[in-house]
């Protein structure tokens, strides 16, 4: 019950926060929503007992690169003239694909013939108070199979560092 | 509707104790900020040779509630053009985050919000960061260039410590094995000493980093400016401006709690192992017990009748504290057999004391800092946070690691560490030391070959 | 009781919320925000079926995706800097330098 109620005001919270994201006619805006939905997704992580990835999404997502992406509007619009038209001129003819995506993959999960609430329940593997610790359970994997791609991911984000320093400097 | 009343029912009856920890945070919170408020008052004015506010009730102690009185009945200024959602939301954002982050914080055995959860002190110090947007969108929304800026600065220095603070987090956190706040204090109890005399250097990361975290002197340009040009917080007048101060004062007993949780040994007394030093449980009500006496004897000296009813009321409560503190430890002495169902209280009531003992020390520091070092300049702070705080938290947990490896092969365990930690900690001081005076000498060459340009042209 | 099928209809609500972002908004970064979101949807579907099957890689992956995230919010904002110093304009029907 209380998993159920958690569930919905969160993922009602992303649904919401999402559509406000992108209609939006301000950019900052558009910049809060999106914390908003980040937020909410976290919350998600959180009901799924995904206790790491939760924190994850707050530090790195949330404080890390949504700060990067109001820092970016801010020096960008500072003149806060929004009088533009904010939508592009093939906007009904994307958003009829976009819809046309959407039920395509609709009719997908509708032919399982399964309602949401009929189909495999969610903690049906492990129950939720016999879930070994999440914190643990994640170290172990990402240092002992993941180890490579870890690593990996270490240079990735060094490379992409480098990137935007080189990219966002004045040329002197 | 049933199920409904039902399910909430049991929620509350597993949940009550979790949920009246937060309700007690959260109502005697805004009380507490305001007195450190006024203890810092005193204290700048005790380095000062004066006397600091005296007038509102005996030597001041009513001054923090005349000031809430004062900011929720001025004026509430809204700039023109402001943008209303965002100014509103600006402060609301920076105090809830604070609080937010409190409920990860164990202050005793027993006092927590979040009970057990797995992530600790990931928790708090990732939704204490949640803060940084109450000071980049406040500053965006005063729709002033000045603020502006200000706001950017700002947020700028606590993205860059945040960094340093963390990797300094994670090399006590070496020692610890968990993230789970509980699971550390028993580390340190189970080893015998605090992780910050087995990490020292990581201590005075964390000591400095938390000082610019929290935006205070000698790191508070951005604040400053606030009082001398402009800053994030200027357009913001009575309670916005209340809201802003009480999150900041919240953030600073966060980050004074996770250091007093990882570094200074949490709720335990001073040598908790060692069981012919047990006399130091009296010290918590020998203490409150002293500043009774002291308020009793500096009653008669009140130039006011009111002022000595009010201090000796003062005294009576001290008293009260002390008799709450010392129950529990004399009661297994004089009825041995209900020694066991009082031994959670005592260990609730007075870990809870060395807690908040040590988080005053931590802000006891905080302060004398503020009245005794001057401001560092924007791109000194910078240089300070991005080239020596930063390698030097990275190397700390190198160096640290490997000392563990060193200390397991070798089979040190508790204090033995220290004969591994402390050079390891030396080699990192010296490492970075050194990258620092190389940063300054291409510095220094670029600064003088930029100077000769300029005569040359 | 939630099924898994609760989570792949937010997972996909959130995608589609963001392809209609990508494609129809000329603000670049309001573009770039929106790929957020699709990458979140992706983020959901893993972690509900980590959950399902009680294996955590599906979350070691979503980390890897946060991660990943991550370095292409920074190259991508580093991009759009560079290109409004030059151009003065972050509307993608104004950056139309290799047309006729």
């Amino acid at each position: 019950m209380l998993d159920s109620v958690i569930f919905y005001f969160f993922a009602g919270l992303a649904v919401i926060s999402a559509i406000l994201t992108v209609t939006r006619r301000n950019a900052v805006h558009s910049a809060i929503f999106l914390i908003t939905a980040l937020l909410a997704t976290a919350g998600i992580f959180l009901q799924l007992r995904a206790e790491f990835l939760f924190i994850v999404q707050i530090i790195l997502y949330v404080g890390g690169i949504m700060v990067l992406f109001v820092f970016v509007i801010m020096l960008v619009n500072l003149d806060l003239a929004v009088r533009q038209m904010q939508f592009a001129r093939q906007k009904w003819v994307a958003l009829l694909i976009s819809l046309a995506l959407a039920a395509q993959v609709g009719v997908m999960l509708w032919s399982t013939g399964k309602l949401p609430g009929q189909g495999l329940p969610v903690s049906q593997a492990i129950s939720a108070d016999k879930l070994p610790m999440n914190s643990e359970a994640v170290a172990h994997s990402l240092f002992s199979s993941y180890l490579l791609p870890f690593e990996i991911a270490s240079v990735l984000l060094l490379v992409a560092m480098i990137g935007a320093v080189v990219m966002a400097k004045k040329r002197t | 509707m049933q199920a409904v009343i039902q399910a909430t029912l049991d929620f509350l009856k597993a949940y009550w104790a979790p949920l009246l920890c937060g309700l007690v945070i959260v109502a005697v919170l805004p009380l507490i900020a305001g007195y450190i408020v006024l203890v810092e008052r005193k204290l700048m004015a005790d380095m000062q040779a004066r006397l600091g506010p005296m007038r509102v009730g005996p030597h001041g102690l009513l001054q923090p509630i005349a000031d809430a009185v004062k900011l929720l009945i001025k004026e509430d200024i809204i700039p023109e053009d402001a943008d209303k959602l965002v100014f509103w939301l600006a402060p609301v954002l920076s105090v809830g985050a604070a609080l937010l982050s409190l409920a990860g914080l164990a202050i005793g055995p027993a006092f927590q919000v979040a009970k057990g959860i797995n992530i600790g002190i990931l928790f708090v110090v990732g939704v204490s960061a949640m803060g940084i947007y109450g000071i980049v969108l406040g500053g965006w929304a005063s729709n002033s260039h000045y603020s502006l800026m200000g706001a950017l600065r700002s947020s700028a220095q606590l993205v860059s410590y945040e960094t340093a603070a963390g990797m300094a987090l994670v090399s006590g956190l070496l020692f610890a094995g968990t993230l789970n706040v509980t699971s550390i204090v028993e580390a340190q109890r189970d080893q015998g000493i605090w992780f910050g005399l087995l990490a020292p250097v990581a201590f005075f990361t964390y000591l400095v980093a938390s000082i610019a975290e929290t935006n205070r002197a000698p790191f508070d340009l951005p604040e400053a400016e606030s009082e001398l040009v402009a800053g994030y917080m200027t357009e913001y007048s009575g309670f916005r401006w209340a809201l802003y101060f009480l999150g900041e004062y919240t953030n600073m007993i966060v980050v004074a709690s996770v250091a007093t949780t990882l570094f200074l040994g949490g709720w335990l007394r001073p040598f908790p192992n060692t069981h012919w030093l047990n006399f130091l449980d009296f010290f918590p009500a020998l203490m409150m017990f002293l500043i009774g006496v002291y308020c009793v004897m500096r009653a008669p000296k009140q130039p006011a009748k009111v002022q000595t009813l009010f201090m000796l009321a003062v005294a009576g409560l001290c008293f009260v504290l002390a008799f709450i503190l010392v129950a529990p430890l004399l009661i297994p002495i004089a009825k041995p057999s209900l020694a066991a169902a009082v031994k959670p209280f005592a260990d609730g009531i007075l870990g809870s004391f060395w807690f908040l003992l040590k988080v005053s020390v931590y802000l006891y520091f905080f302060m004398w800092l503020r009245f005794t070092i001057p401001r560092y300049r924007f791109d000194q702070l910078m240089r300070l946070g991005w080239h020596f705080l930063i390698p030097l938290s990275i190397i700390n947990v190198l160096v640290m690691g490997i000392a563990m490896i060193v200390g397991s092969y070798l089979h040190l365990a508790g204090g033995w560490l220290l004969l591994v930690t402390i050079p390891a900690s030396v080699l990192a001081l010296i490492v970075a030391l050194y990258i620092l005076s190389l940063e300054q000498k291409s510095a220094a060459t670029e600064q003088a070959r930029a100077a000769s340009d300029s005569y040359a042209g | 009781m939630l099924s898994i099928e609760h989570y792949l209809f937010l997972g996909l609500a959130l995608f589609i919320i963001g392809v209609i972002g990508v494609v129809t908004r000329r603000n670049v970064i309001v573009v770039l925000m929106s790929i957020e979101l699709i990458l979140n949807a992706v983020n959901i579907n893993l972690v509900a079926f980590s959950r399902l099957y009680g294996d955590v890689a599906g979350q070691v992956f979503a980390l890897f995706i946060i991660a990943d995230a991550a370095a292409e919010a920074a190259v991508g904002l580093g991009i759009i800097i560079a290109f409004f110093r030059n151009r003065e304009t972050v509307l993608a029907d104004e950056m139309d330098l290799l047309k006729w």
